[in-house]
């Protein structure tokens, strides 16, 4: 199976990869998946006082699609509102990064940890924690 | 001169040795016939061609050319020796031993066997890959009419004790068959002295042609006898009908001849280089190799990574041709049961990668490789949350990980 162009892209240069400090209450910290299924990502964002995404940091341990999937939304993450992020949706990214069916468990990921950043961001600040929709599969 | 990719996925198939190949030709063009047509030249020709590919088969193997029978390949010996002894030896019972560990294309038949009504056990291996004897000769029932352990495993290059267990199968009256796809060839392998009833293997994985094989069938203490799986002319002493595959037979022959002919030069060599790949990748922190280091195929390693998953490390990789124990693509997400089978956890069987060198493989592709598979290990890691959690000392196994 080849891997399309922005896969490779993503997986070659991944954008935004790192840390930010999860102590801060400002920061939201979403970490999602486990490593007996093969694919585990960390994305956090950092929130600003008008809820806009100032920044979005990941790190993932995954095949090249995970990997992609994670580095994508780190970059649409950034410069949109906490509720504009709550609208991203995995085909959005399955449609970006033009992911075959076997790949779409990596976007479903992609978007648990993206809600699961916010709820976190959501609960360390007074706010009531967001329904997640559980894992799609 | 590199030329990249590089192949290191032997264990998965071997690219043709120009000799084959060279032997072949004529086979492909003008000597075409039959070698069932027993009256006139063409036949002549192609039977006689036939006859000398037993031959070489046969000296390879330590058999009579008479014990060969030929088939389209590995999977269809396998078929033949399990399903085939499982018929006719019916009468005598309908339990058969076999590993955990063994490829596919035996678990397969012994699941269809089980549905036949037949009775199998899956013995399991230790943490080496190894089965245990003692556990082996437990199993045994008086209904057991087949032994059936792969000579070599495909996965980790794991050679299981041949003789040791041909010796229990001897005393308790029972078959032994073993697939010695990874094995023939590459290691010295003697139906005699290692006690073997009935063998698969393969031309591809020992520089021969796709689409041949063959089963060795002992003629003599005993006289060893399979139901045939596919009805037609009466082939191959009844026990495999259908129209001889001349040139693949004779691509089989040569391969045979050049494998006893160069075994000893090719595994100094090959040996000495897969040592050295090992030695050097073992150097990469938390990195580990998979199932026994003594009793191993000389040509194969077979390493984990951890907190790197394997498909993403392949991607990495993108200038080897090698292959991982990670099945991301799968939609269960299942990693090698061959790892698991040795107890590795999971994540450890994400993690790993298979190399698997040839006699065409050269030092310089070696030197690559190490370079390639350390900076895309290093570069993955700095990418893995989970090695910076190992990094900050945080035991992973004390994280509620959301199952998915």
């Amino acid at each position: 199976m080849a891997y399309s162009d922005k896969v490779i892209d993503h997986y070659t240069n991944p954008r935004n990869v790192g840390t930010l400090d999860k102590a801060k209450a400002n920061v939201g910290t979403g970490l999602v998946g486990a490593p007996e299924c093969g694919d585990v990502m960390r994305l956090q964002i950092e929130v600003d006082e008008n809820q806009v995404i100032t920044d979005a940091k990941f790190k993932t341990f995954g095949c090249g699609s995970a990997i992609a999937s994670s580095s994508l939304a780190t970059e649409w993450l950034k410069g949109k509102t906490v509720d504009e992020a709550l609208a991203i949706d995995n085909m959005a990214i399955v449609e970006e990064l033009a992911l075959p069916p076997v790949k779409i468990h990596c976007s479903v990921l992609a978007e648990d940890a993206i809600k699961t950043a916010i709820n976190d961001y959501r609960v360390k600040n007074g706010l009531p924690e967001l329904e997640m929709p559980k894992s799609h599969h | 001169m590199l030329t990249l990719p590089i192949y290191l996925d032997n264990n998965a198939t071997t690219p043709l040795d120009p000799r084959v190949l060279e032997a072949m030709m004529p086979y492909m063009t003008n000597m075409f016939g039959n070698a069932a047509s027993r009256n006139h030249a063409f036949g002549w020709q192609a039977e006689e061609a036939v006859d000398y590919a037993r031959e070489q088969i046969a000296s390879l193997i330590n058999c009579s050319p008479k014990e060969i029978i030929f088939t389209s390949g590995a999977t269809e010996s396998d078929n033949l020796a399990l399903k085939g002894v499982f018929e006719m030896y019916a009468s005598k019972g309908n339990h058969i031993i076999t590993l955990t560990t063994e490829h596919k294309a035996v678990l397969d038949p012994c699941k269809h066997i089980e549905k036949m009504g037949g009775k199998v056990t899956y013995l399991k291996v230790d943490e080496k890959g190894l089965i245990n004897l003692k556990e082996l000769e437990e199993a045994i029932t008086d209904k057991t009419i087949l032994i059936s352990v792969m000579y070599a495993n495909n996965e980790i290059g794991v050679i299981q004790p041949i003789r040791e267990i041909s010796t229990i199968a001897k005393k308790h009256g029972i078959l032994f068959f073993t697939d010695a796809t990874q094995a023939v060839g590459k290691i010295p392998v003697d139906v005699e002295a290692d006690g073997i009833d009935l063998m698969a293997f393969s031309a591809h994985k020992m520089y021969g042609p796709k689409g041949v094989g063959a089963l060795y069938v002992r003629r003599k203490n005993p006289r060893v006898k399979v139901t045939a799986q596919m009805d037609g002319g009466g082939h191959e002493r009844g026990m495999r009908s259908g129209t001889l595959n001349v040139p693949g037979i004779v691509g089989l022959g040569k391969a045979a001849e050049v494998a006893k002919q160069d075994m000893e030069s090719d595994t100094k060599r090959i040996a000495a280089m897969r040592d050295r790949l090992e030695r050097e990748l073992t150097k990469i922190e938390e990195s580990y190799v998979n199932g026994s280091v003594e009793h191993r195929l000389p040509h194969v390693s077979n390493i984990s990574f951890k907190y790197v998953e394997g498909e993403g490390l392949m991607m990495g990789v993108k200038d080897l041709a090698v292959s991982s124990g990670s099945a991301c693509t799968s939609a269960s997400l299942e990693p090698s049961y061959v790892l698991k089978a040795l107890g590795l956890s999971d994540d450890l069987a994400h993690s790993s990668l298979r190399f698997g060198l040839s006699r065409f493989t050269t030092e310089e592709e070696i030197d690559f490789a190490i370079g390639h598979v350390k900076e895309a290990v290093s570069k993955l890691r700095e990418l893995s949350p989970l090695w910076e959690m190992f990094k900050e000392g945080i035991d992973l196994n004390s994280i509620e990980w959301a199952e998915h």
